[in-house]
């Protein structure tokens, strides 16, 4: 990589516990604080990283404590990147139901998946190798804030 | 989360300040309305201006207290939403389930 391009990392193999979400989170502040991103911004990516996280303590690990959620970094440049992985039997995520039907408006769950997809540019579900779920998600941050949610609101 | 109760009148508000997430609040959210419902209060204001962030275990607590309201003939408003909380609103569409309100004058007027 040519030098002076903006390049981070990080790596982390955290318990299963919901306490740990705010881990990951300081570690996507940390690697956010090098980039131009407005408090705003991050407030949308850092939302999106907690409901993967959230998923596969909830859903992956299934409340056992000795499972691990793997959690992957990668800022290059103007493009983030975040891994995932769960110790999980995996899921269809194109079997869940759109929250914002109205039919399943005032269901108690299922907004994980939706939060993820509308904050970030891409997410994926694949099945990992040997074994678990690996959610990838990215975004490039040259976007700007959430110009969708900001649209929808002056249009409200 | 923390939370503060008063009455106007015979409208319960219930200030509530903080973070309304998985393990950090959503529980004790669904704990304090189902309470407030047992105690037969029939008409509950949440001020959200203290709340800073809530995804989507937060919003699910909250669409969960609407419908218990809901189920016991009780009535259920939302008031003073900071802009973030308002945007997960917007995007979720739930703004056209919950009555929201700017101010509390307005809100307490609501109630039938």
């Amino acid at each position: 990589m040519p030098a002076g391009l903006l390049n981070h990392q990080a790596r982390l193999s955290l318990e299963s516990r919901f306490e740990n979400i705010e881990v990951a989170e300081r570690v996507l502040l940390e690697i956010l604080r090098g980039s131009q991103t407005d408090a705003d911004q991050q407030y949308w990516l850092l939302t999106a990283l907690r409901e993967a996280v959230a998923n596969a303590v909830r859903h992956g690990s299934r409340g056992d404590f000795k499972n691990r959620v793997r959690l992957g970094v990668n800022l290059c440049e103007t493009k983030l990147t975040i891994f995932v992985r769960d110790q999980g039997p995996g899921f269809d995520s194109e079997a869940i139901p759109d929250p914002t039907e109205q039919q399943n408006l005032l269901r108690p769950s299922g907004r994980g998946i939706f939060y993820m997809r509308r904050f970030m540019d891409a997410v994926d579900f694949t099945q990992a190798p040997g074994g678990g779920t690996l959610v990838t998600m990215s975004r490039n941050l040259e976007r700007g804030p959430d110009k969708e949610t900001r649209n929808e609101k002056s249009d409200s | 989360m923390k939370s503060q109760i008063r009455d106007v009148g015979d409208v319960r508000v219930i200030s509530l300040t903080g973070k309304i997430a998985i393990g950090s609040g959503d529980v004790m959210l669904r704990q304090l309305i189902n309470e407030n419902l047992e105690q037969n209060h029939k008409k509950l204001l949440l001020d959200l201006r203290g709340v800073n962030s809530m995804d989507s275990s937060g919003i699910g607590e909250m669409v969960a207290s609407y419908t218990s309201a809901k189920n016991r003939d009780a009535q259920l408003k939302l008031m003073n939403l900071s802009p973030k909380i308002n945007d997960i609103l917007q995007v979720t569409q739930l703004i056209t389930v919950f009555d929201v309100f700017d101010n509390e004058e307005e809100a307490i007027a609501a109630f039938s």
